[in-house]
Formats: C-alpha cells, structure tokens, sequence
C-alpha cells in the first residue's frame, strides 16, 4: 500500500503523466473539432504517423524544431483535406474514407522513410525539445517538477485546449461548427456553407492530430521509428467519446489516462517478477475500452455524425 | 457544385470497371513513388510483374499470399454487408492461429483425418468468439465496434507475445519466442512438390463458395443484407436485427480466424508474433476492391497478393522499399471508394442559382 502512495506522491510520476497525456491532448482535440462538424476521422492515427514522420524528417534536414512542428501539422491538414473531400463533397462511407487514410498516410511515410533513409538500421537523431525552465515556477516543491518542467509542446497542448473550448463555445465560429455536425440545415438556412465548414473542421482537426505525432519523435523520443504510433490515434478516438466532445473533459480525460500509463509503468517495476509484461501493456488499450463502454449508453453523438450532407436537402 | 443522381441500373460492365479504374490509378500513383525514389518505373513494374506471375514459384508464392487474403477480405465482406464494422481482423487471425498451435501441436492425439478438421475448427472457432465480445458490446451497451475492434487487435497481438515467451514457447526454440512446431498430422497438405501453396487455398475458394451462397440464396444472407441496409426497417420487418448482427460477427471474425490457421498449419509451421504482415487491415481493401461480393474477394486478394509478392522481388533486385506495395494498397483503396461512387450515381455538375437541374 504505502508503495502504491510513494507513486503517487512523486513528483515524477505526475511529469510522466502529464508527459504521455501530451500526443492525447493533441489527438483528442483534433478528434472532437472533426466530429463536432459531423465528420468521423479514423484517419487519426495514419495521421498521427505522418505528423512524427513528417515533423522528425524537417527538423533533422534542417528546418529547426519549429519548422518540423509546422511541417507536421502542414502534413496532418493534407491527409485531413483528403478526408474531407472523400466525406464532404462526395459523401463516401467516413469509416471506410478513414481506414483509407490511415493506411495511406501511414504507408506513405513509411515508404518515404526507407526511400529517404534506405540503409540505417538505427535512425539518425535530432535535437529535440528540452524541458523548458520557467523562472520561480520551475523551482516550486513539488509543482515545479511535476507541472513545470515539460517542453513547449506540452504547454502548446494546454494552451490549445483553452483556445479549441473558446473557439467552439465563445465565437460564432464554433456555434457553426457545433451546429453544423448537429443540424446542417440550419446552418445552410443562416445562408453559411456545410461543406466549407465541414471541410475546414476537419482539415484544422487533422493538424491537431498530427501535431500529436510531432510529439512523438520530437519531444517524447528524437528518432522516427515503425509502429511508433502503435494504436494512440485509437485511444484518441475511445476517449473523444469519453470525453463527450467537450475539450476541458478531454484534457481530465489525457490526463486520467496518462496518469494510469506512468502509474502501471511503475507498478511494472514493483510486481514485474510476477506478472508478465505484457498484461500491463495491454492495459491502456482495455483500458481504452472500458472507457468507451462506461460512457456509451449515455454518449451524446453530434447527431449529423456519420451523415453526409447535400445542398438543399432536408 | 456536385450533384449526384442514382442510377436506376447499374450494368455488370460498369460494376467491374471500378476496381480495374482503381487498380490501374494506384498504379499510376505509385509509379510516382517509384520515380521519387530516383527508380526506372517501367523496369520496377516489369520485375513486379514477373516476380508475381513470371515463374511455377512465382505463382506458388502469389497463391499461398492470397489465401489468408482470401479469408480476411471475406470477413470484411460479411462483416460491412451487415454495417458491421469489423476492423479487427488482424487480432481475429492471431487468434485463429493461436487456438490452432493450441490444440495442433501435440496436446490433442488424434489420428490426423481427425486433427486437421479439429485445428480448422479450433481457428475459426477462436476468432469469431473473439469477434463475439465487440458484437456483444455494440447490441448491449452501444460501443462503437470501429474503436473497440481496432483496440482489441493490439491487445490480442500482445497476449499472443505473452503466451510465446511464457507457457506456449517453444522448449528447442533456442531462446526465440515461438510456438512448439504443429505435429505433421495437423499440417494441411502442400498442393505442389516443393512449393509453399497449401491446401489453405481450396478451403479459402470453398469458403468464398459458401459465403456466395449463404449471401444469395439463404434467409440468413437476406437478413443479412436486410440489416445493413437499414436496421430500423429491419426490425420493423420482423427480422431478427441482434441476432443477425451476431451472427455475422460470429461467421467474419471466423473467417478471419481461418487466415491464421492456413498461416501456421499451411504455410510456416508454427507460430510466431510477428505471423502476419497486416493481412486483417489488408482484406478490408480486399473487400472492398470486391465490391463486398465473395467470388470478387478471391479477385481482388490475387491482385493483393500480386503487388505484395512482387513488390517484394521488386525490392530485392533494385532496391525500391517494399512499403511501396502498402502504398498501392491503400491507394487502391481510396481510388475504389470514388470510382465506386461513378458506377452507383451519376455525376453532375450543376452551376449554383441559376434555377435549372433542380430536382
């Protein structure tokens, strides 16, 4: 018991959490803009690759980190513009369009990395980001540490989600995207465009997403390696729901998730000897799971979600 | 801007062209992947050619490529006609393959007539109850199948790492997480001396039979269809839409849980964790390329498996990253989706306001 206490009483423990929440923040953020504009993104986590392979790529030819962050998020609203305009205007099967995506963007950087790259077997690194050291806060017991000693793209992460949550719920703006993913009609009747809406969502979404890619090989690791992304765009997708579209409970929701990630790294530690790796690698994703079924029955869908829109229909 | 009109008929001719128009157009995308790489694109394309169908051997290999191909696109097939989003066949092959070293490789003694149908049925048996827990959850509680699919994939994959480095490792396995190696009894026979092509194949094209005919002439297929049109309408029909829906999960994830027993008992012998290249996220492409129709699967997996082997022979004489043949997968995928769209509607373009074409 008091080992369970001395985990989660470290300051460390809570830098890690927030630390793996970070690529979610950026996921979940990106998730909910797309569905709250009625659009379903399973191109997330092809996405989220492309953003790591993308952002890694520029920063290591020379770019400067800012520059591979800008490049990532340059790649995710290319991906995300493809699957706008095979969903939007063409109104094709979201689920399919996304799984295309996804497999797309992801075989793409792949083939872009071996072309690029075709004989090393480790990958060359980069400078990544570094904990940023705030003056005071930095030094605070306890919350310094834990809160305060992160890199940029972490608070980039937090500052989005304020700025998501003003956009959607304090701007006009986000009272036509909310409304066009609930009720297109009423949004065409108010003479604005669904389609313009939809695909600008999707493609400001899809940035976001990618950005959590960046975060991958540019602040978490300082390589690009394969299968790196390994289901996170998923768990993106499970927690949106959990998180009922809404970017405050998207940030409790990283963050429990995050916290629960460092908490079973360390109980690894602890119980190792006696229960294979494996089970607790497996638990995010279950994890992921019950998440989506606790909340499933009462989940509130954006209710033109999934549902293509033609103009002058009813 | 675009207007879509419903054809009222839509001719054989014009369903066939859209994979072909796909196909050929991810052709043409990759041979700008192929340039980008600084590579002669018709020579990469004339060596992707003859390692896919140049050769006895070349063929061999395309055959046994196509047969869990086969399998995970007549899952998807199943699964999309009902609106049933499998997405987890890679997880459902896994554990077909898992249930057939299980019960393969010596902890069952049967005379071998016996065994092998023992390991099919184990396999498929494995990856439709598999299927049953996401099925399950979306009639029960309402979770999304897409997500929790796609999650279980991961998870099954780590508890098939799990039971290779702990209670199902191979003891002569000199260290490397592997299963014991399948009896010979248990393994289905070669269909060519000296080649990988296995009797997986005839139980992939019986399979694609038998889902053709299910899907066509029986009261289930009906249902089926029935349901992924519109479940509403369904019930209100008096169909059964759950039990429909379960039933479908049961017969896709099955079938997906026979790619894997054709992959350890036809081809390598036992079982390792990193058994299948993405032949479940693979046969959604497939299934769709087929236009969800099981005698199209057994098409569309040949040109699957044609890229990957090629590709693959491609790669070893000049160079050009075999992840081009994902490329072309996943283009062709997204091209079948539009071209898709030309065979079901007629395309317009309507100019906005002018008060004409309005319907």
């Amino acid at each position: 018991m008091s080992d369970i206490l001395d985990i989660l009483l470290a300051a460390n423990f809570w830098a890690a959490a927030l630390r793996i929440a970070t690529p979610l923040i950026f996921g979940v953020l990106g998730a909910l803009l797309c569905e709250r504009a009625g659009v379903l993104n399973l191109g997330i986590e092809g996405i989220f690759t492309a953003g790591a392979m993308a952002g890694w790529m520029a920063a290591w030819l020379g770019a400067g980190l800012w520059g591979g962050v800008m490049v990532a998020a340059l790649a995710g609203a290319a991906f995300g513009l493809l699957h706008a305009i095979l969903t939007v205007p063409l109104g094709l099967s979201q689920h399919v369009s996304g799984i295309g995506v996804t497999l797309f963007a992801t075989s793409l950087s792949y083939y872009t990395y071996r072309t690029a790259l075709p004989d090393v077997s480790s990958p060359p690194r980069i400078e990544a980001f570094q904990p940023l050291d705030i003056p005071v806060l930095s030094d605070l017991p306890f919350l310094g540490p834990a809160l305060f000693q992160q890199t940029a793209l972490t608070f980039l992460a937090l500052a989005l989600v304020v700025a998501v949550g003003f956009v959607l719920y304090r701007t006009p703006l986000g009272l036509a995207i909310r409304a066009v993913g609930d009720n297109p009609s009423a949004v065409e009747a108010q003479g604005l465009s669904v389609m313009a809406l939809r695909i600008g969502t999707v493609v400001a979404g899809s940035a976001l997403m990618a950005l959590g890619g960046a975060f991958l090989t540019m602040s978490a690791f300082d390589a690009f390696f394969f299968g790196m992304v390994n289901g996170r765009g998923w768990i993106c997708i499970a927690l949106t729901v959990f998180a009922s579209w809404r970017p405050g409970k998207a940030l409790i929701g990283a963050l429990l998730f995050g916290a629960f990630d460092a908490f079973q790294v360390r109980l690894q530690t602890e119980v190792g000897s006696f229960v294979p790796g494996q089970v607790f690698l497996m638990l995010p994703y279950i994890l992921s799971i019950a998440a989506l079924v606790v909340v499933a029955r009462k989940a509130d869908y954006p209710r033109a979600l999934l549902k293509p829109y033609f103009k002058g229909q009813r | 801007m675009i207007r879509f009109e419903p054809r009222e008929h839509v001719s054989p001719l014009r369903r066939i062209a859209a994979p072909v128009i796909a196909a050929v157009a991810a052709l043409a995308v990759a041979s700008l992947a192929i340039a980008a790489a600084g590579a002669p694109v018709l020579e990469a394309y004339g060596l992707m050619a003859k390692g896919a169908f140049g050769s006895a051997f070349a063929m061999s290999e395309l055959l046994a490529r196509a047969t869990p191909l086969i399998f995970t696109g007549l899952a998807a097939a199943v699964a999309f006609r009902a609106k049933l989003w499998n997405i987890g066949g890679e997880g459902q092959l896994y554990a077909g393959a898992l249930a057939a070293v299980a019960v393969g490789t010596g902890a069952l003694a049967l005379p071998g007539p016996l065994l092998i149908p023992t390991v099919i049925l184990a396999g498929a048996l494995a990856g439709g109850l598999l299927m049953l827990i996401p099925a399950l959850l979306k009639v029960r509680l309402g979770a999304d199948e897409v997500v929790t699919t796609l999650l279980l994939n991961f998870v099954v994959i780590l508890f098939v790492q799990m039971m290779l480095e702990g209670p199902m490792k191979d003891p002569m396995g000199m260290g490397w997480p592997q299963s014991e190696p399948m009896l010979d009894e248990a393994m289905l026979p070669k269909l060519m001396d000296r080649m990988r092509v296995h009797a997986g194949l005839i139980l992939a094209l019986v399979a694609a039979l038998g889902v053709h005919i299910v899907l066509k002439r029986t009261v289930w297929g009906f249902e089926t269809r029935a349901v992924g049109e519109n479940p509403e309408a369904a019930r209100h029909a008096g169909i059964p839409v759950t039990a429909t829906f379960l039933r479908v999960a049961l017969l896709s994830g099955g079938l997906a849980g026979l790619a894997g027993v054709g992959e350890v008992a036809g081809l390598k012998g036992y079982l390792t964790a990193d058994l299948s290249p993405g032949f479940g996220y693979a046969g959604i492409v497939v299934a769709m390329l087929a236009g969800l129709s099981p005698v199209g699967v057994v098409v569309a997996a040949l040109f699957i498996a044609g890229i990957f082997v090629g590709a693959d022979s491609m790669s070893r004489a000049i160079g050009v990253s075999n992840y081009l043949a994902d490329l072309v997968v996943a283009t062709s995928l997204i091209c079948v989706l539009v071209s898709g769209l030309f065979v079901r509607f007629k395309v317009r373009f309507v100019r906005v306001g002018t008060g004409k074409g309005a319907a």
